[in-house]
């Protein structure tokens, strides 16, 4: 159903037929597994390059120069290039990766070197939020540097880790869906080629339908479980 | 006499602020007896914070020796500083509490460190709540304690190794008066009970007064003036420690503001 053919309020109203969704469900299921499990590998990877940001600045607890200044400037890199670019650039190393330069494995390639550097770029301003006198208090107490780490500089900031996730998560939806026009497949694709390609305005409204919703479910999911730590330590 | 339990012998520390030296401490000499409070009072920008940081060495010295009984706490390797620190507790003037543990992890914390099994540790965070009289606040979070609650958490902390040594960087400078006088009465219990040595960095005279065996002037990086707490008091040496009993017995003066037309 084109708006050229019919008006807004039947196009709207016929988003939420059978017919839609025959089409726009598995879509969904496509969409959510990239997401899935590119936001596992953000979440592993952004953590990690986000702890060593942090431990190899000038002020960390391990001042190491070389690695802080390459890894940062390599992240920076990643960082400079638009989404689509990313994409485009990662389509050869998918292609060595996971066989072929298409569908969702491939996607999730080039989502997970977009979105890592961002997350770890987040994961970093949270854990340099952490009030200084906490980790003193710790190495006065003779604590050795990884365990300050884990014991205190990650649990201290999990709910403002926890907020830097859902952020990232959101972006990885985006970038889903921008993935869809390169051949991954989910809701992107459906948005792309019958929404822009064929005037089928019904499928185009059901997609954008989908993603808020989803976002929306992130962002509330993420916000809770936030506020609920901040709750149990009486921090709010 | 009694022995010389903490040792500071020519102790220099120099900032670089925009390639522009910026000399802190300036050869500290300071003993520290076993089992007495020891104050040290200066105007902000003395130093005295970072003198006592350089003596669990949070800051490292640029040159100079620190000695803690029997050990050289300056040429210690990584490894054996984290041992030492275990047997110097210290408290801080935010309390640096740990939001995301209960009151009774905070304390176990240290305990976790030296491996402590867990009934020994269980019984010793039952001790110290009992210590510093929080025991009904065991399993609340930091952030529902009052200042004065969360010091004294801070306190038993700090305690729960059975540190030598128990060094108090501005501990009560964001108490309120009455507070700060409880915490105070906590750290003179626990000096006498435990026979703990306790070096205390303050800007409040009063504090030094009220709680110190010893004192040390401290101003721009040197130690002017060290002694009793009543030498100083009532035969003060040098122009720092006047002014600082100046401003002390000003505040305390029977001078009253006349009341406005």
């Amino acid at each position: 159903m084109s708006l050229y053919k019919y008006s807004f309020w039947e196009v709207l109203k016929h988003c939420f037929s059978a017919e839609v969704w025959e089409r726009v469900l598995p879509a969904i299921g496509e969409t959510m597994y990239m997401v899935a499990i590119s936001s596992v590998f953000v979440l592993i990877f952004g953590i990690l390059l986000g702890l060593v940001l942090v431990l190899t600045s000038k002020e960390g607890l391990m001042p190491c120069k070389p690695v802080n200044t390459v890894l940062g400037a390599v992240i920076n890199c990643f960082r400079s290039l638009p989404q689509v670019i990313i994409i485009i650039v990662m389509l050869p190393v998918a292609r060595a990766l996971v066989g072929k330069s298409y569908g969702s494995n491939a996607c999730i390639i080039s989502l997970v070197a977009s979105c890592v550097p961002l997350f770890a770029r987040l994961v970093e301003s949270s854990l340099l939020e952490l009030d200084k006198g906490k980790i003193e208090a710790a190495k006065a107490m003779g604590s050795g540097n990884l365990r300050i780490l884990f014991t205190i500089m990650v649990p201290e900031t999990l709910p403002s880790l926890i907020r830097a996730f859902t952020n990232a998560v959101v972006i990885v939806i985006s970038m889903t869906a921008l993935a869809g026009s390169f051949g991954a497949g989910g809701i992107g694709y459906i948005a792309v080629t019958y929404g822009y390609t064929r005037y089928q305005h019904d499928l185009l409204f059901a997609t954008i339908l989908v993603l808020i919703v989803i976002v929306q479910a992130v962002q509330i999911v993420g916000d809770t479980i936030s506020k609920l730590i901040l709750k149990k330590r009486h921090l709010i | 006499m009694q022995e010389k339990f903490i040792e500071v012998k020519q102790l220099y520390k120099t900032f670089w602020n925009k390639k522009q030296a910026v000399g802190v401490l300036k050869g500290i000499d300071l003993e520290v007896e076993k089992g007495e409070i020891f104050g040290i009072v200066g105007f902000s920008g003395a130093g005295k914070s970072t003198l006592v940081r350089c003596i669990n060495r949070l800051e490292e010295p640029d040159s100079g020796t620190v000695r803690i009984g029997d050990s050289l706490i300056s040429s210690l390797g990584k490894n054996e500083l984290n041992e030492q620190r275990r047997k110097i507790g210290m408290i801080f003037q935010q309390f640096n509490l740990f939001d995301s543990m209960t009151v009774a992890q905070n304390i176990a914390y240290p305990l976790k460190l030296t491996k402590t099994p867990k009934e020994e540790t269980e019984a010793r965070v039952d001790e110290m709540l009992e210590l510093v009289g929080l025991r009904e606040k065991k399993n609340a979070y930091p952030g529902e304690l009052s200042g004065g609650q969360k010091q004294r958490v801070g306190i038993a902390r700090a305690l729960a190794n059975r540190p030598d040594v128990l060094l108090s960087d501005e501990a009560t400078s964001a108490l309120d008066p009455q507070t700060t006088l409880s915490v105070l009465d906590l750290l003179k219990e626990i000096n006498k009970k435990l026979g703990l040595t306790i070096i205390l960095i303050t800007h409040e005279l009063e504090v030094i007064k009220y709680a110190c065996h010893r004192m040390a002037v401290m101003e721009s990086g040197k130690l002017l003036e060290q002694g009793t707490v009543k030498d100083i008091f009532e035969s003060p040496k040098c122009e720092t420690a006047r002014n600082f009993i100046s401003v002390y017995d000003r505040f305390r003066s029977d001078h009253w503001q006349e009341e406005t037309e």
